[in-house]
């Protein structure tokens, strides 16, 4: 697990944690910078521990290679507004595309960016947001069923014209949490945020 | 214990030494949308290693072992991995073939390597050992989206041309001997799943062997045979082409121990 303490003088009290949230705010995703940490559901907690305040994050894929500068960028933030609190990673439950807010759904299609059409599934904590009409059944990261679901594709609206006229044109995009579709409508590809 | 260290070594060194070996694709694949999706698979796998390999040092509590170690460190005999994922892409054994890397042979591999870590992981998730089954529960939802690449590019090719089916029956030809070593019991596994730390992958054949059976007969491939010799890869006894592998893999960490960039 790493930690990275702020390098800070004073020790801060509790009431600090609103601040603490209200600061990192300002924290984005390196890749996708229309979003923050607390939107794609990265920032987990802010909490009193027994060494001090402690900022919680949870990694998102195991080799996104985005996640180290995330925590630095974390680490920065509190350094420079002169909070004294250790960045700490922590694994359970598994990050889940459920976890990403209405707000951050909204924000990475006007990138251009297709969010998740369907709840990941397995993930505890997460809240229901099929809005979407699937063209098959979804598929949940249960062994049962998998057999069947395999070659499933889900029905993605495009970000930019809206259709439902699309189609896979890869299962990886430019980054592992994406796949790359084309939309058969206005013949844009563009990438979709796969559940997670 | 030895064994739940080592059972987490096994799936350690599985992900980082099939994460080397695809990594070879990158700058390579066969097309764009390829050499990124194999790029994005390994460096799932590659994380996932270092998640395990970090569990292990935490396990050991000897202050020195590291990730770096375990990954870099160690030599053949010390590597853990099924020895099915540390062959070349290429069904003639040569340990030099780069020349002749056969995108077939990477996508039989890769899928009835996944098809047997859904099962894995899944059991994993409610492993005694709290923090390798929040690594199990992470690694689940990304081995889902290994095995369907790989079970789409196996009908794909399958079901393609004379050429691609000829290549993808002949690498699961070759393969498919390989994966009697899932099966085959070793005392760290056994002794793993006696403590609830780990599973017995045997317990999956049935679904394995039936999730396989499937794939090959929607991809109009025979079922390979899978007898003959069982590889030893999980107890220290590789191929020649592992060393290879690991002379690339660890030259930069061992001509410049503990270097930081």
């Amino acid at each position: 697990m790493n930690r990275i303490t702020a390098s800070v003088p004073a020790p801060q009290d509790a009431h600090d944690i609103a601040a603490i949230w209200a600061l990192l705010e300002a924290v984005t995703d390196p890749e996708i910078p229309v979003v923050n940490l607390r939107e794609m559901g990265i920032l987990r907690e802010v909490r009193q521990g027994a060494a001090g305040l402690e900022v919680v994050i949870t990694p998102t894929y195991s080799g996104c290679p985005a996640m180290a500068q995330m925590e630095a960028d974390v680490a920065a933030a509190l350094s420079a507004a002169g909070i004294a609190a250790r960045v700490v990673t922590q694994l359970a439950p598994a990050w889940t595309t459920d976890w990403m807010s209405v707000e951050a759904r909204n924000k990475l299609r006007a990138y251009g960016i297709a969010p998740p059409v369907r709840n990941a599934g397995a993930a505890a904590g997460g809240v229901a947001q099929q809005t979407h009409v699937m063209r098959f059944a979804p598929r949940q990261f249960s062994v049962s069923g998998l057999r069947q679901g395999l070659s499933a594709q889900d029905a993605v609206p495009c970000p930019q014209c809206g259709s439902d006229n699309t189609t896979e044109i890869s299962h990886f995009g430019s980054t592992a949490c994406k796949a790359l579709y084309r939309c058969l409508q206005c013949r844009e590809p563009f990438d979709y945020f796969k559940p997670y | 214990m030895a064994s739940h260290q080592d059972y987490v070594l096994l799936l350690a060194d599985n992900s980082l030494i099939l994460g080397q070996r695809n990594a070879e694709w990158c700058g390579h694949g066969p097309i764009l949308e390829e050499d990124l999706a194999l790029a994005n698979n390994s460096l799932d796998l590659i994380g996932q290693a270092r998640m395990l390999y970090q569990h292990v040092a935490a396990l050991r509590k000897d202050g020195k072992t590291s990730e770096d170690l375990l990954a870099y460190f160690r030599d053949v005999p010390e590597f853990k991995n099924y020895t099915l994922l540390e062959l070349p892409h290429s069904t003639a054994l040569l340990p030099t073939a780069r020349g002749d890397r056969d995108y077939a042979v990477t996508i039989a591999r890769n899928y009835l390597y996944s098809a047997l870590m859904v099962h894995v992981w899944s059991a994993l998730q409610t492993s005694t050992d709290a923090h390798l089954a929040a690594i199990a529960a992470k690694s689940l939802k990304e081995v889902h989206y290994h095995l369907r690449h790989a079970h789409d590019w196996v009908l794909r090719m399958g079901d393609g041309t004379d050429e691609s089916h000829a290549r993808i029956q002949a690498a699961f030809d070759y393969l498919m001997p390989f994966t009697q070593e899932f099966w085959t019991p070793s005392s760290m596994e056994t002794a793993a799943t006696a403590s609830g730390v780990g599973v017995d992958a045997s317990a999956f054949k049935a679904e394995w062997d039936a999730m396989v059976g499937d794939t090959l007969q929607a991809a109009t491939l025979k079922p390979p045979r899978s007898e003959g010799f069982v590889s030893t890869g999980k107890f220290g006894v590789h191929s020649e082409h592992l060393g290879f592998l690991l002379a690339e893999m660890q030259s930069l960490a061992r001509a410049h121990p503990e270097a930081v960039w």
